[in-house]
């Protein structure tokens, strides 16, 4: 076995394992914790997939800024103190239901993508993708890229003012 | 055998699967929250994988940064309607909020 594949075993098992953490696992901390090793791996997973701009951006979005709210989101809105960190419960037979189903998806993904017949390139020369994405950024998706900075004002604004107190 | 197009994808199925569980029995609303980041990180690795191998075409790569920037004021939304659901109920279970007047 090569490097290549050692790392992406080594990531693919990190983002699973802790991924089916951040599923199963009652107490809520722990699940939040989790999902930073999630990212983490998926960020292993885009340097071999040879995106590093994408790789640094999931670092620096997602566990710096979506990680750290959803902590302060759980630790605002959970009694820290005296009762436990828990999530709610739900019945045997949803559990059962939900679990099949899931079950039935992930089977049905797997099946369709395995059997497929993707159109794969030939092997190109690897580069670093930073040039290009900011060429393709500012020229053809100019609008989406304006828009999606709109939205992010909407959203820090909007966001503000849903979660200040009423007076 | 050599990693391809398929072992990505298959990681991200089961990434989907799990977060796709996670929104359907959980209660808690930001364990349902955590669930969605997880479907939008398989759906990401995903376009990562297709552009990978399909050439290494950069369409891929500004979906992925769109849907990570739409993540992102998903989340910080989600959080404030979060928390003033707190405020009105002092929980955060989904199925009982079932009042729209505060």
């Amino acid at each position: 076995m090569d490097l290549i594949t050692i790392a992406f075993y080594f990531f693919g098992a990190l983002t699973i394992v802790f991924g089916a953490v951040v599923v199963f696992t009652k107490n809520i901390m722990h699940a939040a914790f989790s999902l930073l090793f999630t990212f983490f791996g998926i960020a292993g997973l885009y340097v071999l997939l040879s995106a590093d701009f994408l790789a640094i951006t999931q670092i620096m979005i997602y566990i710096g800024g979506i990680l750290v709210l959803i902590i302060f989101g759980v630790m605002l809105t959970t009694r820290i103190t005296g009762v436990e960190v828990k999530s709610g419960k739900i019945g045997k037979v949803q559990l059962a239901v939900a679990g099949l189903l899931t079950v039935l998806i992930a089977a049905t993904l797997i099946m369709i993508f395995t059997t497929s017949n993707w159109y794969t390139a030939d092997s190109v020369p690897l580069n670093s993708t930073v040039n290009e994405i900011g060429t393709a950024l500012l020229t053809n998706y100019l609008l989406a890229f304006e828009a999606a900075s709109m939205l992010l004002l909407i959203a820090i604004v909007g966001a503000a003012f849903i979660a200040r107190k009423k007076h | 055998m050599e990693i391809g197009l398929t072992h990505y994808l298959i990681i991200s199925a089961i990434l989907f699967s799990l977060g796709l569980y996670g929104i359907i029995t959980r209660k808690h609303a930001i364990m349902v929250l955590m669930g969605l980041e997880l479907v939008l990180n398989a759906t990401n690795i995903n376009f990562i994988a297709f552009a990978r191998y399909g050439g290494m075409n950069i369409e891929g790569h500004i979906a992925a940064i769109f849907v990570i920037i739409l993540a992102a004021a998903e989340a910080a939304i989600a959080l404030a309607i979060v928390l003033n659901i707190y405020q009105n109920f002092r929980h955060v279970n989904v199925d009982e909020v079932d009042n729209l007047k505060g």
